[in-house]
């Protein structure tokens, strides 16, 4: 088992440096990045921001400064959690690069969670330059604690993988059809509206946000932004823990059944 | 006898395509019902390859060489019969297989494109758990017979073709596998990178003593490599033995080399004149006519010299493909 570990451990580090080597080629795509990243909070907080002056200061539990803390944490946890793996899977699919990835004695999802963990650790630099800067701009204010700040770091590790797992299995449709596209557009839809993404979940109806509190989006991206900024109490931390456990137990059998479905069908029908 | 290290029997893969008719009405008819067509891309191919074995897969473009090559890697699932490569159902993908095998694709990189070869040659030492050691020994052998030195520190997208397919090949052998599927190694490559690349193989094979199927539409590479030759077409099996059996069986006709004075003869009678070049004629005849026609040029013509010729390998694979295609 430890040896289990330290083989992967291995690969781990080797993907990295890999991955490393690969995006300090490309330093024009890593500004454009980062500007498109200072872009989607700055546009919420301002919006947010007019909404809450408008309506005396205050919109459900949410001041201007609440939602500029709101904004740069969400911008944070998102830059975490998100994955674009289900923009390459279809590429791999359709030029047969993963039958190099199936020829490997080793499961391919590694390579795409290392890839991943590496590209955040090198942008992590970045997206915490923009939220200082956002920060020195909206004044955000939120009420930090320090039990909610332990709890935060598990959250984030458990929406990070959910969040992965889930869409890599999205990304496996790509085994079935060549309109991967529709499918991501209605998971980008629901992701919007159920994760805290368009506006905190407090804000929406309470049959939305009760849908919100089953399904997996939640605990995918807006979990761990309400924890972080104290807005949970201890009971709300620990039910959200829970649900995002059973979503990682979910989230990978899912992935075990859909993963062999898919590898039966291209190998069926080939490359 | 030791046991094979590839065998099929009677292999089959069998793909459904949907077909239909051109126009609006046939398009909108396949959203309701979809019809599909059965197409026997490998259909019912068994032979064996023995440990350390050189062998040429051949067959014209469709002939189901690569369908066999992803069956045999374990991409591919049979739709019939049997495979067992290393004692193992390649289907299974099981890990210890994985590492024994390699599948180089002639027209697909491996690679990363961004990076130095060097590093995605690291990449695969943690893929495929390699000691250290080994690794280092592997590496450096392989480095000096393909002469990577040089190409290792630079980014793959700034090799030639050439140079990047042997990283390619590199990169595919770090884990020397027991078992080498070759499909295409030397497309689109020069002359003097196609011969580098064979004298590789032959050497590596030398070496390891790893099984071959190689599949190529250059015969130099076959001619060069593999004393045995495998022929498919239609996905069924059409010859499988030596190159030089290959010759004999489907060859019907000789060529025979007249050197004269000049071309001023006319030596029409003697057999199909393929042409004349400083009074040397190059005739096609019957095989069985052969002594015969040889006897009588001899006998009629002031001959300086005389030689008879098996046709090239090219045209005797031309000839097995067309009359095959005309058969059908």
């Amino acid at each position: 088992m430890g040896k289990y570990f330290r083989h992967l451990l291995d690969l781990y580090v080797q993907q990295f440096k890999t991955t490393f080597a690969s995006m300090v080629q490309y330093r024009a795509s890593l500004i454009i990045w980062t500007v498109s990243a200072v872009l989607e909070p700055l546009v919420y907080i301002i919006v947010w921001s007019t909404v809450s002056n408008g309506s005396g200061g205050s919109v459900g539990g949410y001041t201007a400064r609440g939602f500029a803390a709101y904004y740069i944490a969400l911008m944070i946890v998102n830059q975490a959690t998100y994955t674009w793996i289900m923009y390459e899977y279809e590429y791999r699919v359709r030029q047969g690069y993963l039958s190099f990835a199936l020829l490997r004695p080793v499961h391919p999802i590694h390579s795409d969670i290392a890839d991943n963990l590496s590209s955040k650790l090198i942008t992590l630099p970045l997206v915490l330059g923009v939220a200082a800067v956002l920060a020195l701009f909206f004044h955000p204010a939120a009420g930090l604690q320090f039990w909610a700040a332990l709890a935060f770091i598990p959250a984030l590790v458990l929406a990070f993988f959910v969040r992965f797992l889930i869409e890599w299995t999205l990304a496996l449709a790509a085994f079935w059809t060549t309109r991967v596209g529709a499918i991501n557009q209605v998971y980008f839809v629901l992701m919007l509206f159920l994760s805290g993404q368009i506006a905190p979940l407090t804000l929406f109806p309470s049959w939305l946000q009760a849908a919100a509190f089953v399904l997996p989006f939640r605990w995918m991206l807006g979990f761990p932004v309400e924890l972080l900024l104290g807005r949970l109490s201890p009971r709300q931390a620990l039910e959200g823990l829970g649900m995002q456990a059973v979503w990682l137990g979910l989230s990978l059998l899912l992935i075990r059944f859909v993963w062999r479905r898919g590898v039966r069908v291209y190998a069926a029908v080939g490359a | 006898m030791p046991e094979p290290a590839i065998q099929l029997h009677d292999l089959c893969k069998t793909y459904l395509v949907p077909e239909r008719e051109p126009g609006i009405s046939a398009a909108l008819r396949s959203l309701f019902k979809r019809r599909m067509k059965a197409v026997n891309a490998v259909d019912g191919l068994t032979f064996d390859l023995a440990p350390g074995e050189i062998v040429g897969f051949l067959g014209p473009n469709g002939a189901g060489k690569t369908t066999t090559l992803k069956m045999l890697s374990g991409l591919l699932h049979p739709t019939g019969g049997e495979c067992r490569v290393l004692g193992h159902n390649p289907w299974k993908r099981e890990r210890d297989f994985l590492r024994r095998i390699t599948l180089v694709m002639g027209q697909r990189n491996q690679l990363v494109w961004d990076i130095p070869a060097a590093d995605s040659f690291d990449l695969n030492r943690a893929i495929y758990r390699l000691p250290a050691a080994d690794y280092r020994r592997t590496l450096d052998e392989l480095t000096a017979l393909l002469e990577l030195g040089p190409l290792l520190k630079v980014p793959v997208r700034n090799l030639s073709l050439g140079e990047r397919m042997k990283c390619e090949i590199a990169a595919a052998l770090l884990h020397r596998p027991q078992v080498v599927f070759l499909d295409e190694p030397t497309i689109g490559l020069d002359v003097t990178m196609q011969r580098r690349i064979r004298a590789f193989l032959q050497e590596y094979n030398r070496r390891s003593g790893a099984t071959v199927l190689l599949t190529s539409h250059y015969m130099a590479d076959v001619e060069a490599l593999c004393k045995r030759v495998i022929v498919i077409h239609h996905g069924r099996l059409l010859f499988d033995g030596d190159l030089s059996g290959l010759v004999q069986q489907f060859s019907t006709h000789k060529t025979i080399v007249v050197q004269l004075e000049d071309c001023a003869a006319d030596l029409h009678a003697y057999g199909e004149l393929i042409d004349c070049e400083d009074g040397r004629f190059t005739l096609r005849v019957p095989k069985a006519e052969t002594a015969r026609v040889t006897e009588r040029l001899l006998a009629d013509l002031p001959v300086i010299d005389l030689l008879v010729e098996d046709p090239p390998i090219e045209e005797v694979i031309d000839r097995v493909f067309t009359q095959e295609a005309e058969k059908s």
